[in-house]
């Protein structure tokens, strides 16, 4: 390893420990100059408790408006290696797998033209390159190209999408998150290069209500599987949990938060008709529970980050879509280019989807494109008196 | 060059790197079970087994480990290895056999194997210092002295009553979306923004940024002749969103920046619907480079849980079970008027019954 310029003590203190250390990883690639300065920045900021990094400016690829980062070192006469230090998002594939093969194409690629450092992932779910030049942006992106990679989503686009490991290897997907995700990042390419939206729009695709994903709280659009008939029952294998030691009252029957079980040592019996899908059950007896077989999945909208607004979870807007391959997703393509062209139309800058809701109302957004209102949007109906009545209404009491 | 330049192809499909067992039993699983920490086995309706053995990782990699994964990879797993959602990787094979030469060829190189099921997961996290300009601290060096610190639960030494997920952010912003788990440490900003009026009329403009305040803190002003803007420091949150839209709003402070720590929330549907994370810690200090302060208080909540949760209960249905006051009590933290949410719809949140706890 080549030293850098400068002692590192603070972060060095790093290294030690159990848990894998960063230090160590940045130091792995410290024989590239970029990299040594970029280690040699950070040991400032521990020193001085402050980030040495700009604002970003503006970079990309040629008809790209997004898939690049761009970042600038404030003290690029001190680290003149990390004066442009810009960040590369390559669209991962579905549900993160890899070979062998295909990484060692990337690392190659990103050994030729910058630090070696990356984030696997970042958190939308690209790959990210850490720490490259300006003059190296088109030669990476030819590369990633050549070698059948893409950019993934910045600034106010459609983000990358991602999704759960699904029917790879998952017995409880309730539908075929990596085709949702590959169909709909390949369908939308120009929404994802090309950024025309008020701000950022988020999808994510979870297979099942435990939303490995996190999608209900980290995308504008949060499709979580789901199913409509009843949970299907192995009551031999029931019996078997309760052998090897788990309590059924207590550990299943008394969580399920419509009381919806009950479990006479033989049989449980579960009314499905006031089953909420929690997934608690299930999770708690994989070999004998399985989610019903007329599966698809909850369209919830509008999740969000505090940043401007205040913080969101999505909320209901499709109880219940079939998620079938064949039909390419038609119906939530046409139900999302309905969104944007609403939102897109008469949103804000930086004002999320979710924002925009918030401030137009649910009841004239869903008008706008056109869904009836059903009372799986809400918790509850209002509580307040305050309402905007259409004349209609006295069309109807005529 | 210009017709033959390749855009717009999207990622590559995924199928092409799943392995051959996968897309045998492509959406045919029938059960899984973990078999320890880290490690589970996921059954098919044809009876084929597929071993996953899952590795910590500090999410930021160098090329040079992740060649290191693929050769252990092409070792046990015919080259195909994962990462999951919190930035784990995961290495798939048939052959049990290999489950153990794996993890002690993992362990050698620095990557040790766990969670699963009741476990501490990895710490989804964000850039701070290493790559971010707005950062109020480091992400990666405090995931680093608090997972050194909570190790034990990741590898199942220590027991937890439930799943528990830690994430960190490094300010507002919030990149790793950190305000649904069961702890999460956020960077905060804690002072208006220092305005570079002799740059700013070069580099922002005035309606965007007056526009980009949520609480109408900025005004436009006249500052040495010059076109710039004046801060209502009373108004104003800290939220950095005019230093988002204006490089020339430094909301990055040395001496003020800290750490906040937020409790119980979640995103699973497991039980109780998905939560927000609560305001536990509104400040500790930034303390580089093991930050004692924030590792002490995330220790002593998750020891609380685990001594005081029943099975199955995540920290927030703990904390909705015992009331908010014993939360304070238990892990030592006062309660002060910085809990109080003053923001949009902070009535909601008033308590509102008598039913208390006395």
């Amino acid at each position: 390893m080549t030293e850098t310029k400068r002692k590192t003590p603070l972060i060095d203190e790093l290294e030690k420990g159990p848990w894998p250390s960063f230090v160590k990883e940045m130091k792995k690639e410290a024989h590239k100059p970029i990299t040594r300065d970029a280690i040699s920045q950070l040991e400032r900021s521990y020193e001085e408790h402050i980030s040495h990094w700009k604002h970003g400016g503006l970079v990309g690829v040629m008809g790209y408006g997004g898939g690049v980062i761009g970042r600038y070192s404030d003290l690029a006469a001190e680290f003149p290696g990390v004066a442009e230090f810009h960040t590369f998002r390559v669209n991962q594939p579905s549900a993160w797998f890899y070979t062998s093969d295909a990484l060692r194409t990337l690392c190659d690629i990103w050994d030729k033209h910058g630090s070696g450092i990356t984030n696997m992932h970042g958190s939308t779910g690209d790959i990210v390159f850490l720490g490259g030049t300006t003059e190296a942006i088109e030669p990476i992106f030819a590369d990633l190209t050549a070698n059948g990679w893409d950019l993934g989503g910045s600034g106010s686009n459609m983000r990358t999408p991602s999704c759960c490991v699904g029917p790879a290897r998952c017995e409880w997907a309730c539908y075929d998150t990596l085709n949702a995700c590959y169909n709909i990042t390949q369908s939308f390419q120009d929404e994802l290069h090309r950024p025309f939206f008020p701000y950022k729009y988020k999808f994510k695709f979870a297979g099942c209500p435990n939303d490995c994903v996190a999608s209900i709280a980290r995308s504008d659009c949060s499709v979580i599987g789901t199913w409509k008939d009843d949970i299907q029952v192995n009551n031999a294998k029931v019996k078997d949990y309760e052998k090897q030691g788990l309590d059924l009252n207590a550990d299943v029957c008394d969580r399920c938060p419509t009381r919806c079980m009950s479990w006479d040592g033989k049989t449980l019996a579960i009314d499905n008709s006031n089953c909420v899908k929690c997934m608690h059950c299930i999770n708690m007896m994989p070999k004998a529970l399985k989610p019903g077989k007329e599966r698809g999945a909850t369209i919830l909208i509008g999740s969000k980050a505090p940043i401007v607004g205040g913080a969101l979870l999505s909320s209901v807007f499709v109880p219940f879509l079939e998620m079938d391959p064949e039909s390419e997703y038609s119906d939530l393509k046409e139900l999302t280019e309905a969104i944007w062209e609403l939102w897109g139309e008469h949103g804000k800058s930086r004002e999320r989807v979710g924002e925009f809701i918030q401030r137009v109302g649910l009841s004239n957004f869903l008008e706008e494109i056109g869904l009836e209102p059903v009372p799986e949007m809400v918790m509850h109906p209002r509580t307040n008196p305050y309402i905007f009545f259409d004349d209609e209404i006295f069309e109807k009491a005529e | 060059m210009a017709d033959e330049r390749i855009t717009d192809i999207g990622p590559p499909h995924y199928e092409q790197f799943l392995p051959e067992v996968i897309k045998k039993n492509y959406g045919k699983w029938d059960y899984h079970e973990i078999l320890k920490p880290g490690v589970m086995v996921h059954v098919a309706e044809s009876g084929d087994k597929l071993f996953t053995v899952r590795a910590a990782s500090p999410r930021l990699l160098a090329i040079t480990t992740i060649r290191k994964f693929c050769d252990i990879a092409d070792t046990y797993c015919g080259g195909h290895l994962r990462w999951t959602s919190r930035n784990n990787v995961e290495f798939l094979l048939t052959d049990e056999k290999k489950i153990e030469p794996l993890i002690k060829e993992l362990a050698d190189y620095g990557f040790p194997v766990g969670g699963l099921g009741a476990k501490l997961s990895n710490i989804v996290h964000t850039q701070g210092w290493v790559h971010c300009h707005s950062s109020a601290s480091d992400a990666s060096g405090v995931v680093k002295a608090v997972m050194d610190e909570l190790f034990p639960y990741f590898t199942g030494e220590k027991d937890l009553p439930a799943k528990t997920r830690i994430a960190y952010a490094c300010c507002l912003n919030m990149c790793g979306a950190v305000h649904c788990s069961d702890i999460a440490i956020l960077g905060v900003h804690t002072r208006a923004p220092v305005i570079n009026h002799a740059e700013l009329p070069k580099m922002c403009e005035i309606p965007t940024l007056v526009a980009s305040c949520p609480t109408g803190a900025i005004r436009p002003a006249t500052v040495d002749g010059k076109q710039s803007v004046e801060i209502v420091e009373e108004q104003c949150m800290y939220c950095g969103n005019c230093y988002t839209v204006c490089p020339a709003c430094t909301i990055n402070n040395a001496k003020t920046d800290g750490i906040s720590v937020w409790v119980g929330g979640k995103v699973s549907n497991s039980r109780v619907p998905p939560k927000f994370s609560k305001l536990a810690i509104p400040y500790l200090p930034n303390n580089p480079p093991r930050w004692p302060e924030v590792v002490e208080a995330v220790v002593k909540i998750v020891e609380t849980y685990a001594a005081h949760a029943r099975k199955n209960e995540r920290l927030g249905e703990w904390i909705d079970r015992i009331g908010w006051p014993k939360f304070f009590e238990l892990i030592d933290q006062p309660f002060t008027k910085y809990h109080i949410d003053d923001f949009k719809h902070a009535g909601e949140t008033f308590m509102r019954t008598a039913q208390l706890r006395h």
